[in-house]
């Protein structure tokens, strides 16, 4: 299965880059039953990276209960218009996606 | 092969292989125990985030009542100077721990998340900051669960 489109900004203010970054993503649970009565498998994204001009800055870990297609917002201090933001996950079924924005 | 191995093998330019190198290496240590453990005492003893204080510094925004529990709006600062991680708890999921971050180099121990909560019940957010940990805790009332069918 193809990963769907990622989006994402990021905009800085004052001293502050704040990045909004919208994953697509079934972050199924393994707990809903699907159109077939069957339990539909547990598929979600499990590690993220934030990286700004090749520097990681946020590592996360998450969990099938973060919501399908994850909107996560972050904040980094220091940033400035022109940075390059990166955004790369991969799930427990060993896919993985990534997208990238300027600073704005 | 799985799709990492073959992005980096399709040679997706030295930016791909740049940012999933450290994506590959944070997959694996994925906590599996801490993810999988039951209570969320299990579940912050996975990660060891132990013998935590009450702090008014560790703040959570998010609605009294959730009318729907598969996306439940979670906004989390932590004012604890130094804070290296946060970690993010529903006290009643079955499986209770939702998320870790870890903040470096300028990150602000901040985030926006939305969650999926199965019942009412608190979320608890737990900051670790030089060596130690804090937290503060929100009880969000939900109408409908969002953990499953």
């Amino acid at each position: 299965m193809a990963a769907g489109p990622m989006k994402m900004r990021a905009t800085e203010n004052g001293g502050v880059t704040e990045i909004r970054v919208l994953m697509t993503h079934p972050m199924e649970t393994g707990q809903r039953k699907g159109p077939d009565g069957k339990l539909v498998p547990m598929h979600f994204i499990q590690s993220l990276v934030v990286t700004v001009n090749g520097k990681t800055v946020v590592d996360g870990q998450i969990s099938q209960a973060v919501s399908r297609n994850p909107v996560f917002t972050f904040r980094v201090k220091g940033g400035a218009k022109g940075d390059k933001i990166e955004v790369a996950w991969i799930d427990n079924q060993g896919e993985s996606n990534k997208t990238e924005a300027v600073v704005a | 092969m799985n799709a990492v191995r073959r992005l980096l093998l399709q040679g997706a330019g030295a930016l791909a292989a740049g940012l999933l190198a450290p994506l590959a290496a944070l997959a694996a240590t994925w906590n599996k125990e801490a993810f999988g453990a039951k209570s969320a005492a299990d579940a912050l003893k996975g990660i060891r985030f132990v013998n935590a204080s009450p702090s008014s510094d560790v703040v959570i925004e998010a609605p009294s009542i959730a009318e729907n529990g598969a996306v439940v709006p979670i906004e989390i600062t932590s004012n604890v100077p130094g804070t290296r991680s946060i970690a993010v708890i529903a006290e009643k999921n079955p499986f209770p721990l939702v998320a870790k971050f870890d903040f470096l180099e300028g990150a602000m121990p901040y985030v926006k998340v939305n969650i999926k909560m199965g019942e009412t019940a608190d979320v608890r957010v737990v900051a670790e900051a030089g060596g130690k940990h804090y937290f503060a805790s929100k009880n969000i009332k939900v109408t409908i669960g969002g953990c499953g069918g």
